[in-house]
């Protein structure tokens, strides 16, 4: 199956591991990603704050260029935010035709077009629904006896609810069961971390920090599909913790790079190594005991 | 730039239809019981909605409390008449941007850096966004984090193979401003 990739920015700058691992487990599954050529930045959840043309107009031009070079082929994004980003503005443009218009108009300039219908979708759905059987035959190094909470955050299934419950979402645990790994059953999957309040109001964005790493105690590691959810998760545990009062500790990974480790790559192929808050089994993994997770 | 924009009557336009839209709410503080930064803003998104029914803009304006919002789109999804509240929360930043000032200057930071660059610079977005701050407090909280992505190889050179990609964009985006 073919897809028409867009890793966005942070997939390219801070969070090159989500990118890596992500080309190479849908790959080993059997996947064909074609990056869109010259695609940029798609607005996060920054730029309709200030603007709320652009906030169309810049998922817009990736979604004309991914039609252009790749057509037919579904758009992929393994992040939260360019993935709601990239839906929004194709449904906005089929829904508002002189908003479809206006942008058309502003593509125009680089003789760009908007063809559509796109179809968007986030990493997780792929692996979902493209691949849902395949994950277990390519599991050949069962991370048996590993506890993982799985994480979900906000904007992959808020406010579109495509392919889970944005209540209660729990398209992960096929995954994590397939990959012989335990479920850490808890109620923070879906709250959020913050995103970007963890720069303009970061109190806010620790409290809900230390709630999410306070439920996930007894867990091996929380799994990640976002580049943000997983640098809050990570980065802030030390000033949560004196937030809240409490020492709170994580390891924090992307869904990829756990997926991988079941398919027997080394935590080294994995990039572990880019990962600051690992402990016990996960210490142990990017230390290269590829099999600590199976005790002997 | 658009942002300029937000002096006009135009964007008291868009707020007048975002209050209009928003009589439809009951009341109910679903949408208060639901936010998760609930605790960090001056009142509660129920009573913001009720004082934008009012008329009461510049008690809403002056408040953080659209400020501390995450775009969770909790809100959105559980309100039981189905408004568009992180829309209205957008609108309410989008009309306040125009006035500049400290609450907004991450996303203006943000959108000047796409502008620039065409992707996103991790490192020059959070130079620019904490300068704009000039609050070495504030730039000293993120010191820790910056060594933490230092050392594990995650900060990265800015590249400047997309700049200026989408000046054609802007620029038509302008002109079509300028026109109408």
């Amino acid at each position: 199956m073919k897809y028409a990739y867009y890793p966005g920015c942070s997939l390219r700058e801070s969070a090159r591991e989500y990118d890596d691992t992500t080309r190479i487990v849908l790959e080993a599954l059997g996947a064909e990603l074609v990056e869109i050529p010259g695609w940029t930045c798609c607005g996060a959840a920054a730029v309709e704050a200030v603007d709320r043309t652009m906030a169309v107009a810049l998922p817009a031009r990736n979604l004309a260029l991914a039609g252009t070079h790749i057509p037919e082929a579904d758009v992929l994004a393994p992040c939260s935010a360019c993935y709601l980003n990239l839906l929004k503005a194709a449904r906005r443009i089929d829904d508002d035709h002189e908003l479809h218009r206006h942008i058309a108009g502003l593509l125009q300039a680089e003789g760009l077009e908007l063809a559509g219908p796109y179809r968007v979708r986030h990493l997780l759905d792929v692996l979902n629904n493209d691949f849902a059987d395949s994950v277990t035959e390519h599991v050949t190094t069962p991370l048996e006896g590993l506890r993982i909470a799985p994480y979900y955050g906000c904007q992959i299934l808020r406010p579109y609810a495509v392919f889970d419950d944005p209540e209660w979402p729990r398209s992960m645990e096929p995954v994590i069961t397939a990959m012989g790994a335990e479920i850490h059953d808890w109620a923070m999957g879906a709250h959020c971390c913050g995103a970007s309040l963890m720069v303009t109001d970061k109190e806010a964005a620790l409290s809900s920090v230390f709630s999410i790493l306070e439920a996930a105690e007894g867990a091996d590691v929380i799994a990640t599909v976002c580049p943000l959810c997983q640098m809050n998760l990570e980065m802030y545990q030390d000033e949560a913790s004196r937030l809240g009062g409490r020492r709170v500790h994580a390891s924090v990974l992307y869904l990829p790079q756990l997926m991988g480790l079941a398919f027997g790559f080394s935590g080294q192929r994995m990039q572990l190594g880019k990962n600051v808050a690992l402990s016990g089994t996960m210490a142990n993994m990017a230390a290269g005991s590829n099999r600590a997770a199976a005790p002997a | 730039m658009s942002t300029e924009l937000h002096d006009s009557a135009s964007a008291r336009a868009e707020l007048d239809a975002i209050a209009d839209n928003l009589r439809a709410c009951m009341q109910c503080g679903t949408c208060s019981a639901s936010c998760p930064n609930v605790h960090f803003m001056d009142f509660t998104p129920r009573r913001m909605w009720r004082l934008m029914t009012l008329g009461r803009y510049d008690e809403v304006l002056n408040s953080k409390t659209f400020w501390s919002c995450s775009a969770c789109y909790t809100c959105t999804l559980r309100c039981p008449r189905g408004l568009p509240l992180t829309e209205a929360v957008y609108a309410l930043k989008r009309y306040a941007a125009g006035n500049k000032g400290k609450h907004s200057a991450f996303y203006r930071a943000f959108l000047d850096n796409v502008q620039r660059n065409g992707r996103v610079q991790e490192s020059t977005l959070m130079a620019r966004y904490l300068a704009e701050m000039r609050s070495p407090s504030k730039a000293l909280g993120f010191v820790p984090v910056g060594l933490k992505l230092l050392r594990a190889g995650k900060l990265h050179p800015p590249g400047s193979e997309y700049k200026g990609v989408l000046k054609p964009m802007f620029d038509a985006e302008r002109n079509m401003e300028d026109r109408s």
